[in-house]
This record gives structure tokens, C-alpha cells and sequence, in this order.
């Protein structure tokens, strides 16, 4: 996995609430069996005029000027801002591949779906929580200059504003851990291989019907 | 002793290794696998040469791709075809049970599961699918996971967990004639909010929730993801023990009677603590119709379309704004207005006998409406379809001028050929109605199975308990 310890980039401002899954990535990508290439299919709906599907290149369909992340300002954006219950909806791993093979590497908002927050720490990408107020300051300043850039301190678990502003956010630590050093969760739960062997003999022996 | 809730005692079952944090190592029972969130999991798999932990705790299913026509000549759909073959070889190559596209036991893994007798009260059940928590209401903890959980579930019969917090949402008294397991978790979730059960595992109890059949009660489970809550779960009761035995996965003979002594343990004990309690009166629920994009926005059937301009909140009101106008619908008309090109009857929240029953009961010596182009049944699997079968249901849908299809997800999601065009307008007795879910541009109306047959008999939204 990508590690993840600071960014500092131009943010995408996505103003709505409950953005799902199907929004981030329609069901017709869902049928490739490839873990990356969804990046082009991001927020697919929205951001082409036309219908489009794994068959149909992207160059031949009709981009929808008014979606954001068509308009120039907001081009380079590895930064995404939103509103509350971001990811609701399937558990989709594949909305988090979108993001990510886009260039997106976080997401700001309120509050998250529990899936697509539990993906994303998978997937090397941020899910960063902060006050519906301080996310509302994000799209003022974003309004106001779409140039402006914000740093995303991970270790530091701070958000920091052109202005010099900063917003502390809570992560786990474990999770913080594993992204800053871009671990492989299997492995780690791996080296428990004798706890859950432990564990499936006690279990064996109380409920045997559990086992074939 | 602490007196400790459902969640709890599952959780505490379940620990491999406590991590301190809150978080812990727990062991999964049952993996349920579907062909579009595993490949890449397998993939994975094979790419840091790993092996399943422990085959016989898993078992897949084709359901999301699969065509509900005619399935003699295979899948037509080269993309749909090559993901569902991926399923069958990975399978074969793992060593996994599948129910393979024409095998009898196949249908949308929901409905399998508890079908087998492969869900069982007490049970870690994951799946690479949000509404994993329909099989909560067999006292079981069970919960979607993304694509890299499937891969962690598969190579290590564990995964890492948070606790989540405890909410009850209890149905009090009983609801009234024509009232069902969809429009009681209907109005919950226009109770709660789509976000309301965020964080939180979601107990389902009350009076109301122990009348429910079986199938009710994955019906309520069913949309617990929708609102917010990653599980659902109802506690072990008779209407649950009585409904798993004798299916082939379940235990037997002495297995049989242990396992009951531990089921009858599944509850949540008196004065046990939750860090959130709902409470809705069931005599207040009447049938439920959805207006908007998201499950919360969802309305009694003789309500009026909402007003924007009424919404104090500016995030909200925008919302509101835009739910509409994909919509196409005007504030304050009345539900019972608005026209249906289409009904999908079907779905893991609505597919099962019952369903079909409820549905056929309200169609039968009827015709469907002129305005409405299509009428789909799609029964949960092979075993419903043949159960309905036998029962006469699928002549009453098909003389009713409804169509009568084989198992799968179909127009739940439109990943096979079964869909919504831009602009048509649907009831649907599925789970999600965000845009363009069930085709691009479509508009879905989320209700029960009654309420969806008898809009395709009448062409609009009707009251199922004064529809004639
Ligand atoms: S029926 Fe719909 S909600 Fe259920 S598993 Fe299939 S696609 Fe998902």
C-alpha cells in the first residue's frame, strides 16, 4: 500500500451531501475485474453528458462543463471537500479506487459511511474528518481562490489553510500507523496465525456444527 | 456479571485478540462471496501466494450479473460474462462451494444464505456487500466489507474491527392491517436519517419486530446499512429457531441441541446499556413511499410531495432542490399522483415467498395499467422461483400481464440487461433509490411489494389498504 504522510494541494470543492457509491462509481465499471483504470469513471454520471460504459473510450464522450472536476481551476485537485455521509451506499471498494487512481489522495467532510471509511484506510487513501464549520470554511476559501492550496499533515493529523489557519483531526492510531508506513494489514494479522488457530480449536470444540 | 447487549455478546464471542484500543482480531464464520467484489481480492490472493484460511467457511454465488431471461445460451454481455467466469474459476481454483449460474440453490446471496441454512444465529457473517446486514436478523453479526476485506476475510479468517457503539430502535405495540416489514424500516429510516445509524450496531426490537416472519425481519435488516448502521440485528427468538432447522447447513441431532442451548443466549439481557435508544410507535406507521434520491427522503402514501421553499436549512433545502428535479416531480403533489412506468418487484430486501405472495395476492384477476410498460418479478433464487412455482404465483403475475424472470439482483442495480431509461419512472420493492441506481437517469420509488403490485395494476402510487 501507498504510504501516506503529507500533501499539499488545490482542493475540489463537491458541495452536496450523501455523495454514494453509485454516484462515485456507476455499477457498469463495477464489472471489470482490474483493480485500477476507474479513475476516468470517477463521479461518471455527473461528469459526462452521455452514457458511458468499460466498452466506450472516454475521449469520444461529451464532458459536462459545469461539473467541477471539468472546469481548469480544479484540474490538479488531490484534494476532495464535501459535505456529511460521504460514501454512503455499497461497499464499493471500488468508489475509493475511483478517488484514488484519479489523484485524489483525501477526502474532507463531516462524516463518513463506515465502509467506504473503513476502504479507504486499505487503499492508502485519507478519509479526513472536521466540523461542519471548518469544512464550510474549506469551501469559502476554495470559492473565493480555487488556486488556493491546503496541506494535509497526516502525522501531524492537522489540515492547514493558505491562511495559516489549522485543524487538528482525530484518526485511529493503528490506522494512522498504517498508512504513514504503508503496511500490508494480511501480513500483519498473520504474524497472529497462532491466536486464530488458538481460537478455531476453542471454537471447534463449543460449537462444532460451525465447521464442515 | 455485566448485563451486556446482543452486539456484545457477539463481539465478545467472536475476539481473537483484543488490541486494547477498542479495536480487535475477530474471527469470521461465514464468508459469502459474489462475483463483482472478489475478483481482485483473488487476485490478490495469488499475487502475495496466499491460500484461503479455511474453505468450508466460505461460499459464493453469482447474483449481480447474471441475466433473468433465458439463461440456456450463457450470458450475452461479453463484460458481465468474463466477471461471473472469473467467479467459476476462482472457485475451481480455491477449492470454494459455488452455486453456479444454473444450479437450482442459485439467486441473489441474501436470500441463499439464510436459504441453506448457511447463516445461523450467532454467526460472523461478511460479504463483500453492504446489505450483509440482512442477516442480522438472525442474531448473527453480520456486515459488508470493501474488496481488501474480502481479500484479509479470505486469507485469514479474521478481520481487524472497531466496536461499534450499541443503538436499540424499538417498534412498540403492533402496526396496523397492511402494513409491512419495508414500510416499518421505511419510516425508521425517515425516523433516524440516512447517517442516523452511523457508527452504531442497530438491535431491532419491540413488538412489532417480533411479529415479523423470518423474511420480515431480513427485510428490516436488509436496509439497516441504509440507514447508516453497518449491522442490524434481532435477537434469537422461537420464529428463529424454528425457521433454520432442517435447511443442509444447518446442525443436527445432538450438533442441533447444543447449538439451540446457546442460540436461546442471543438476546440482549435486561438493564443492558445502549448508547442510543429509538423508540416509534407502530400504530403510527402507515404505508411508505420514497420521493427522493435517498432513502430518507421517504413519506407516508397519502402525503404530499415536499416544498423546498419550507426547509429552513440551506444544505438540506439544496438537497431537497436537487432530489426534485432528477425526480421530475413538483413540490406538493400528492404521492397518489404521481404516475409509474415500471415495477421491479424483487431485490434481497423484497424477493423472497412472502414477498411474492403479498404481491400476487394484490394483482391476481387484475391487469397491469396502460402507462405501465414493464413489471418485472424477479424472485431471490432458484428455490423461491420453484416454491412460487408450485404455488400457482408465477400464472397470477404472468396473467396479470407482469413478467415472471429468473433469480439475480436484476433491476435492483441494473448490472445485467434489466433497467430503468433516463426519465422512466419506477416502484421498486428494492433498497437504494440514488440516482441512476437502477439505470442512468432513472427514478426510483422505493415501497413495499403490495404497494409496488398495486401501483402496477392502478399506474400510480395507491393505498394498499384501500385498494380494491
Ligand atoms: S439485490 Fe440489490 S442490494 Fe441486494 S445484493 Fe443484489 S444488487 Fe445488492
Amino acid at each position: 500500500m501507498r504510504a501516506f504522510t503529507t500533501v499539499t494541494a488545490t482542493v475540489a470543492p463537491l458541495d452536496r451531501p450523501n455523495v454514494d457509491t453509485d454516484a462515485i462509481i456507476p455499477k457498469q465499471y463495477l464489472k471489470s475485474i482490474k483493480r485500477t483504470g476507474f479513475g476516468q469513471y470517477l463521479f461518471d454520471d455527473w461528469r459526462y453528458l452521455d452514457q458511458g460504459d468499460l466498452d466506450i473510450p472516454v475521449a469520444s464522450r461529451r464532458p459536462n462543463p459545469e461539473f467541477v472536476l471539468n472546469q481548469d481551476a480544479y484540474r490538479g485537485a488531490q484534494v476532495l471537500v464535501s459535505r456529511e455521509n460521504f460514501g454512503c451506499g455499497s461497499s464499493r471498494e471500488h468508489a475509493v479506487w475511483a478517488l484514488e487512481d484519479y489523484g485524489f489522495r483525501a477526502v474532507i467532510a463531516p462524516s463518513y459511511a463506515d465502509i467506504f471509511f473503513n476502504n479507504s484506510f486499505k487503499n492508502g487513501f485519507l478519509p479526513i474528518i472536521l466540523k461542519a464549520d471548518e469544512v464550510q470554511k474549506i469551501f469559502e476559501v476554495v470559492a473565493k481562490d480555487a488556486a488556493s492550496e491546503v496541506t494535509v499533515d497526516l502525522p501531524a493529523q492537522q489540515v492547514k489553510l493558505p491562511s495559516g489557519e489549522v485543524f487538528n483531526f482525530e484518526i485511529d492510531e493503528f490506522r494512522k500507523d498504517c498508512l504513514v508506513r504503508g503496511l500490508d494489514e494480511i501480513g500483519l494479522t498473520l504474524q497472529n496465525a497462532d491466536s486464530i488457530r488458538a481460537y478455531e480449536a476453542q471454537r471447534k470444540a463449543s460449537a462444532p456444527w460451525l465447521f464442515n | 456479571m455485566n448485563a451486556k447487549t446482543l452486539y456484545d455478546k457477539l463481539w465478545d464471542a467472536h475476539i481473537v485478540r483484543d488490541n486494547g484500543d477498542g479495536s480487535a482480531l475477530i474471527y469470521i464464520d461465514r464468508h459469502l462471496v459474489h462475483e463483482v467484489t472478489s475478483p481482485q481480492a483473488f487476485d490478490g490472493l495469488r499475487i502475495n501466494n496466499r491460500k484461503p484460511w479455511r474453505i468450508d467457511a466460505n461460499l459464493a454465488v453469482a447474483d449481480h450479473n447474471v441475466p433473468t431471461t433465458d439463461r440456456s445460451q450463457g450470458i450475452a454481455d461479453p463484460i458481465s460474462r468474463t466477471q461471473v467466469d472469473a467467479l467459476d474459476s476462482n472457485c475451481a481454483e480455491f477449492g470454494i462451494t459455488e452455486f453456479r449460474m444454473n444450479d437450482l440453490r442459485q439467486g441473489i446471496v441474501h436470500v441463499i444464505g439464510p436459504e441453506q441454512g448457511a447463516t445461523l444465529p450467532g454467526m460472523t457473517v461478511v460479504c463483500g456487500d453492504s446489505h450483509t446486514s440482512t442477516h442480522g436478523a438472525f442474531g448473527a453479526l453480520a456486515f459488508g466489507i470493501g474488496t481488501s476485506e474480502v481479500e484479509h476475510a479470505l486469507a485469514t479468517q479474521t478481520l481487524v474491527l472497531k466496536k461499534s457503539k450499541n443503538m436499540r430502535i424499538t417498534v412498540r405495540g403492533n402496526v396496523g392491517p397492511g402494513i409491512t416489514a419495508k414500510d416499518i424500516v421505511l419510516a425508521i429510516i425517515g425516523e433516524i436519517g440516512t447517517a442516523g445509524g452511523t457508527g452504531y450496531t442497530v438491535e431491532f426490537a419491540g413488538e412489532a419486530i417480533a411479529a415479523l416472519s423470518m423474511e420480515g425481519r431480513m427485510t428490516v435488516c436488509n436496509m439497516a446499512i441504509e440507514g447508516g448502521a453497518r449491522a442490524g440485528i434481532v435477537a434469537v427468538d422461537q420464529t428463529t429457531i424454528d425457521y433454520v432447522q432442517g435447511r443442509p447447513f444447518s446442525p443436527t441431532g445432538e450438533n442441533l441441541d447444543k447449538a439451540i442451548a446457546w442460540w436461546k443466549t442471543l438476546h440482549t439481557d435486561a438493564g443492558a446499556k445502549f448508547d442510543r435508544e429509538v423508540v416509534i410507535e407502530a400504530s403510527g406507521i402507515q404505508p411508505q413511499v420514497t420521493w427522493g434520491t435517498s432513502p430518507e427522503m421517504v413519506l407516508p402514501i397519502d402525503a404530499r410531495v415536499p416544498d423546498p421553499s419550507k426547509e429552513g436549512d440551506a444544505v438540506k433545502r439544496s438537497g431537497m432542490e436537487k432530489a426534485l428535479a432528477y425526480m421530475g416531480l413538483t413540490a406538493n403533489t400528492p404521492i397518489e399522483q404521481i404516475k409509474i412506468d415500471k415495477v421491479f418487484i424483487g431485490s434481497c430486501t423484497n424477493s423472497r415467498i412472502e414477498d411474492l405472495r403479498a404481491a400476487a395476492s394484490v394483482v391476481k384477476g387484475k391487469k397491469r395499467a396502460a402507462n405501465v410498460t414493464l413489471a418485472l418479478v424477479v424472485p431471490g433464487s432458484g428455490l423461491v422461483k420453484r416454491q412460487a412455482e408450485a404455488e400457482g404465483l408465477d400464472k397470477i403475475f404472468l396473467d396479470a400481464g407482469f413478467e415472471w424472470r429468473e433469480p439475480g439482483c436484476s433491476m435492483c442495480l441494473a448490472m445485467n440487461a434489466d433497467r430503468l431509461e433516463p426519465g422512466e419512472r419506477c416502484a421498486s420493492t428494492s433498497n437504494r433509490n440514488f440516482e441512476g441506481r437502477q439505470g442512468s437517469g432513472g427514478r426510483t420509488h422505493l415501497v413495499s411489494p403490495a404497494m409496488a403490485a398495486a401501483a402496477g395494476v392502478a399506474g400510480h402510487f395507491v393505498d394498499i389498504r384501500s385498494f380494491q
